[in-house]
């Protein structure tokens, strides 16, 4: 395997490079999901049948804590990746646990969310609005739930294998990617809740 | 090759002798919309044989002139880039064709979408046409009768089919009148048609919609307004009025016969909105959004008590 | 559900012949490897293998094999409509092998063909050594595979979908649509549409990034053009299917709201998000075949393509345009005459560039030296037969006369007359021209021109009377009509043409036996004196693909190469780095399809375990350290000489 020790450690190989390559193509394909659960969305937000709408039962408090929390831990991946550039497993490794906790504290309030909503009547069952809206926000739950176990895993290879090519590379994929769930949320958060509560 | 454009103009002469004894369908229009489209069609087709022929004798040239058993054992093809007048011509042409059918296109279609030319000084007749598993149902507001699976109309006077389902999506179609049209469960749409002259046509839904689609025919019959007047006043002296429970009742069967009642279902049952009005009630407040909703509510078949709206939706999550 | 509900399907006569026949199959396989001992065999080189090559030939097989099963769909609905009133299936019956028929062509047919002749053609086109990303490409075969099988067991446990391939609702909804067929058609699809969107990423990582040295985009041959803008097509539609796929999961199994008739739903929303995903659908398996196209029209021609700039732009302009033209296909919805005069527009524009390549076709041709050699055939028979889809597409965007089309017969013989001499002459012509680089023996021209003569006919036979049938008011999808009707006569003659394409057919099949017995071993290398990298390879090609991966500096390279007398493989060999096998892609959609198919029957808790034994795998595949191997100097040098010597 040739390395090339001029580039950092995740672009250093070939494979490293076709690698992050291909994960900015996949990112697309996400983009295009998500257009489109926005779109699903954004059709069916005033068809609310007998249920409640969007002011109705959207919260500012709890929403503006999952953004704050998310919003923070993009930066701190972003911290993430610059220790790993400077070669500081340790803070590296710290960056990437605070990133997690803080993703967990957002699953954590985004549960409480649902579960608030399920106790008003609100399910995803009741009306076409609904769904979407569950739809879509669980959909991004689902994906901040898989990129926890994803960091955890490469959170172990880190320490167990050290910083080298390969999991340079996956850390550097994972911030990728958690940066643009967190890209996702500013969406959310701008054209569903605050849209929302505003109507 | 020549085999196949052999047997191409062997099915083309099918066409034509088919179209000589009896006109085909769509070819044989008998109101001023159903005339519109098929002089499109007709237009549309003689341009794109047009454009057949030109490839075609492009190809047979190229075929028989550089087949390599009539070049020189030593001949060697050039290597060729392209040609920048050509690829202009072949670029503009289509261009121009497609302009032309475009604006064919916009002018038919808009004249289509309205009363037919001719008949705008008359007040439209409006029946409301909905299907219901493999049934049709035609409600007459202006008279107040209603039929299942036939449809009389007056030959002089512009007709205006509103159209929605109580269930799939089907399509409305009576080929020698018009074009057809979907008929959905939570939105109206209209097909403007009028009949030139005094016959029984085809009618049927075209949009696949489950087991006893192949047999959901009707029958289209224009009669002249005398006749017409005639029928109707009939079927206020001789039919029952048509009651919820009768309707329901309609609506569970699967295929039915033909029936005629003086009284319509869109007094307890009124049709969905209009499209264009869905697309105004999306910029307002949800109140009356809610309101839309529950009316299409009563246009779900199975629910007949539409009096808890929170008590429907439950039920039909127990699906 | 029941165990009788569950094997309902089996009551009917055929049915249960068909099922008898898959279960039969199957067994002989399974008997046939155990007692030849190739089991060891048979994993270790095609069950595990990465090699794109064997990958692509898999695709291949199973597109074959569906192909037939698609055909026997479409020869029952023939045969059911011959004449008048038949009673030979009933209307439920009909509607599954219509619905079957579909979805198996476009998804598990025309896809595979495609992304197997991709697999197979690419690396080599750009004198690469693999993929990108070899295990995902496995991983990507598998789960077709797995979405394949899932669709393909709906016949035999549970009964089929039938509403339709494209599944609208409120038709395909849990309210007229009880049985279990349209949870197979959401999660069967899903299966297969994620490894198609992992094979897009793939190929287009491949074609940017691993192209041989001097092989600019401009260099590149047409095929892997094609290959390209598909790809691109594939990663931005198929998300949307996802999409789609879910959201009718959700309907359907979770109660939600989305295409309901009560509640807010919209029934048109499906019907949008599937054409939108629908329609560039249609261009993901109708441009690989026009690059397939022309590669051959080129090298029969003996001349290089003609206007290769022109040809580039209009694929890029009509994969723009096919994200633009979905709603056409229900201009019928009652949009308005704004909505569909746009939509008309866009859709005739694409007939600007498809003529451009038309016209580009026809003068390769001029000046040429045309051998007509059977992939030459297809290419040839393509283009008058193509063009009348081609024209009857126009005549169709045409939203006014759209009106007396739309659900008639003569849609039907459209998109026939597109997709047949387009998608499945094109993967037919690149399958025969490319066959001896797979097997190193070609396939008997006699057979194949046969077939090709079988097909070419019998296909207008079979779809020119629907043409006329359209016009004369037969709806499409009657499982009968009645004598009164008079479409009985055209019928009977478009179920003669559909008995001469099953003959077409059997004879490509045939032709496999035939040349696999009878044909010379050890082709040289350049079979058909072709233009491109991949006849610079030995055939078969070794798994390394090139011992020395060829330096271009133009359009086809290795032509201008043989005319100078230069061998562009020529150089110093070094050691080849080669991911290994493994077994984990097939075992993980393994798990996969055991999930989807606990899931089609609601029985959540296995599913779930079938679940987390695919996680299991993927953190399997994230802890291991597989950094491939390397095929040493020696072993290339002995390779590359057994393959020389043998020439």
């Amino acid at each position: 395997m040739k390395i090339d020790s001029s580039l950092p450690l995740e672009y250093s190989t070939e494979e490293n490079r076709l690698k992050i390559f291909g994960f900015w193509i996949f990112l697309g394909a996400e983009i295009v999901l998500f257009a489109t659960l926005f779109t699903v969305y954004f059709t069916l937000q005033t068809r609310t049948g007998s249920g409640p709408n969007g002011a109705e039962i959207f919260e500012l408090t709890p929403v503006l804590w999952e953004t704050f929390l998310l919003l923070t831990s993009s930066f701190t991946i972003g911290l993430g990746v610059h220790a790993m550039r400077i070669g500081n497993k340790k803070a590296m490794m710290a960056f990437f646990i605070i990133t997690l906790l803080l993703g967990l504290g957002f699953l954590g309030i985004e549960i409480d969310e649902f579960v608030t909503y399920v106790e008003e009547g609100a399910t995803i069952q009741t009306s076409a609005f609904l769904s979407a809206l569950m739809t879509l926000l669980g959909t991004h739950g689902l994906h901040v739930t898989f990129g926890f176990f994803w960091g955890v895993a490469i959170l172990i290879q880190v320490a167990s294998r050290g910083l080298n090519p390969q999991t340079a590379n996956k850390a550097f994929i994972f911030s990728l990617y958690w940066h643009f769930l967190d890209v996702v949320w500013i969406f959310i958060f701008s054209f569903v809740y605050l849209k929302g509560l505003i109507s | 090759m020549k085999k196949k454009l052999s047997l191409m103009f062997v099915a083309f002469s099918a066409l034509a002798i088919l179209a000589g004894c009896e006109p085909l369908t769509v070819f044989d229009p008998k109101g001023p919309n159903a005339k519109t489209l098929s002089d499109t069609i007709i237009l549309s087709i003689i341009t794109m044989a047009f454009i057949l022929l030109v490839v075609y004798v492009l190809l047979a040239f190229m075929l028989t002139k550089y087949r390599a058993s009539k070049a020189s054992a030593d001949y060697e093809p050039p290597h060729e880039e392209g040609s920048h007048l050509l690829e202009i011509i072949w670029t503009v042409i289509p261009i121009i064709i497609v302009a032309f059918l475009a604006v064919v296109t916009v002018r038919t279609t808009s004249t289509v979408e309205t009363t037919p030319e001719g008949y705008d000084n008359k007040e439209p007749l409006v029946i409301y046409a909905s299907s219901s598993n493999w049934k049709w149902h035609f409600s007459y507001p202006e008279q107040g009768v209603e039929t299942v699976n036939y449809v009389n109309i007056p030959t002089d006077r512009p007709i205006e089919f509103k159209l929605y389902s109580f269930g799939p999506i089907t399509s409305f179609w009576i080929p020698q009148l018009a074009g057809q049209k979907y008929a959905m469960s939570d939105m109206l749409t209209t097909i403007h048609l009028a009949a030139d002259e005094v016959g029984s046509f085809m009618g049927r839904n075209s949009n696949f919609n489950g087991r006893g689609f192949a047999e959901m025919e009707f029958e289209a019959q224009s009669m002249t307004q005398a006749d017409f007047d005639d029928w109707v006043s009939k079927v206020k002296a001789n039919e029952k009025p048509l009651t919820e429970e009768k309707f329901d009742e309609l609506l569970k069967a699967e295929h039915v016969g033909r029936s005629s009642y003086s009284s319509t279902h869109l007094e307890f049952r009124p049709a969905p909105m209009e499209h264009s009005e869905h697309m105004k009630m999306g910029g307002m407040d949800h109140s009356d959004m809610d309101m839309s909703e529950k009316e299409m509510d009563h246009s779900k078949m199975d629910h007949g008590n539409h009096s808890d709206s929170e008590k429907n939706s439950e039920e039909t999550h127990s699906h | 559900m029941s165990m009788e509900e569950v094997f309902h399907p089996m009551q009917e006569p055929m049915i249960l012949a068909a099922a008898i026949s898959i279960v039969v199959g199957a067994v002989v396989i399974v008997a046939g490897l155990t007692y030849f001992k190739k089991w060891g065999y048979f994993y270790k080189n095609w069950l595990s293998t990465v090699d794109h090559k064997k990958i692509g030939i898999m695709y291949i097989a199973t597109a074959l094999l569906m192909l037939m099963r698609g055909g026997i769909d479409a020869l029952l609905m023939r045969a059911q409509t011959a004449v008048p009133d038949n009673g030979l299936l009933d209307a439920q019956h009909y509607n599954e092998i219509f619905t079957t028929h579909g979805l198996l062509m476009i998804l598990f047919m025309a896809m595979p063909f495609v992304i197997g002749l991709m697999n197979i053609v690419i690396p080599l086109q750009i004198g690469a050594r693999d993929v990108a990303f070899p295990r995902l490409n496995a991983v990507s075969f598998w789960l077709f595979a797995a979405g394949c099988g899932l669709l393909n067991l709906s016949f035999i446990i549970g009964g089929s979908p039938d509403a339709g391939w494209t599944a609208y609702f409120p038709l395909a909804g849990t309210e007229f649509s009880p049985t279990v067929g349209n949870n197979y058609y959401s999660l069967a699809l899903q299966l297969s549409g994620i490894g198609t969107l992992m094979t897009g990423v793939n190929f287009i990582a491949t074609i940017i990034k691993m192209r041989a040295p001097g092989m600019t985009l401009m260099k590149m041959p047409m095929f892997t053009w094609s290959i390209l803008i598909t790809n691109i097509i594939i990663v931005f539609a198929f998300p949307v299917l996802t999409v789609a796929l879910a959201l009718m999961m959700l309907d359907r199994q979770f109660g939600t709201q989305f295409f309901a008739m009560q509640n807010g739903g919209m029934d048109m929303l499906w019907a949008n998000l599937f054409w939108v995903w629908g329609h560039p659908e249609v261009y993901i398996v109708i441009l690989p075949a026009f690059g397939i196209f022309s590669e051959i029209i080129a090298t029969f021609a003996r001349k290089n393509l003609y206007g290769y700039k022109s040809m580039v732009m209009s694929m890029v302009v009509i994969s723009l345009l096919s994200f633009l033209v979905w709603a056409h296909h229900f201009y019928t919805m009652g949009h308005g005459v704004m909505v569909n005069s746009v939509f008309s527009i866009t859709t005739m524009a694409i007939a600007v560039p498809t003529g451009v390549k038309i016209f580009n076709w026809l003068l390769t041709m001029r000046h040429g030296k045309i051998q007509f050699t059977t992939p030459m055939l297809y290419a040839l028979g393509f283009i008058p037969i193509f063009t009348i889809g081609g024209v009857t597409g126009v005549m169709l965007a045409m939203a006014s006369a759209d009106y007396q089309y739309h659900n008639t017969m003569f849609l039907v013989a459209h998109f026939h007359y597109v997709l047949i001499p387009g998608t499945v002459f094109g993967v037919l012509a690149g399958y025969h021209y490319w066959w001896p680089k797979m097997f190193g023996f070609r396939l008997n021209e006699k057979l194949g021109k046969a077939a090709f003569w079988f097909i070419a006919v019998c296909f207008n036979v079979t779809f020119f009377p629907l043409f006329i049938l359209g016009l004369d008011g037969y709806a499409r999808r009657m499982y009968t009509y009645s004598e009164s009707t008079g479409y009985g006569p055209l019928n009977m003659l478009s179920f003669i043409g559909g008995i001469g394409l099953a003959v077409g057919f059997a004879l490509i099949v045939y032709n496999i036996y035939y040349s696999w017995k009878h044909m010379p071993r050890n082709e040289k290398a350049d079979v058909w004196d072709g233009r491109t990298l991949e006849w610079a390879t030995h055939s078969p090609v070794p798994e390394y693909n090139f011992a020395v991966v060829p330096t271009v500096t133009r359009l086809d390279e290795y032509w201008f190469a043989k005319k100078e007398g230069r061998d562009i493989t020529a150089g110093k060999i070094e050691k080849i780095h080669m991911p290994n096998n493994t077994g984990t892609p097939f075992w993980m959609s393994g798990f996969f399809f055991l999930a989807a198919f606990f899931a089609v029957f609601n029985l959540w808790v296995p599913a779930i375990i079938s679940m987390i034994g695919v996680f299991g795998f993927m953190i399997h595949r994230s802890f291991e350290k597989d950094h491939g191997r390397y095929i040493s100097v020696e072993e290339v040098m002995a390779t590359e000489k057994s393959l020389r010597g043998d020439k």
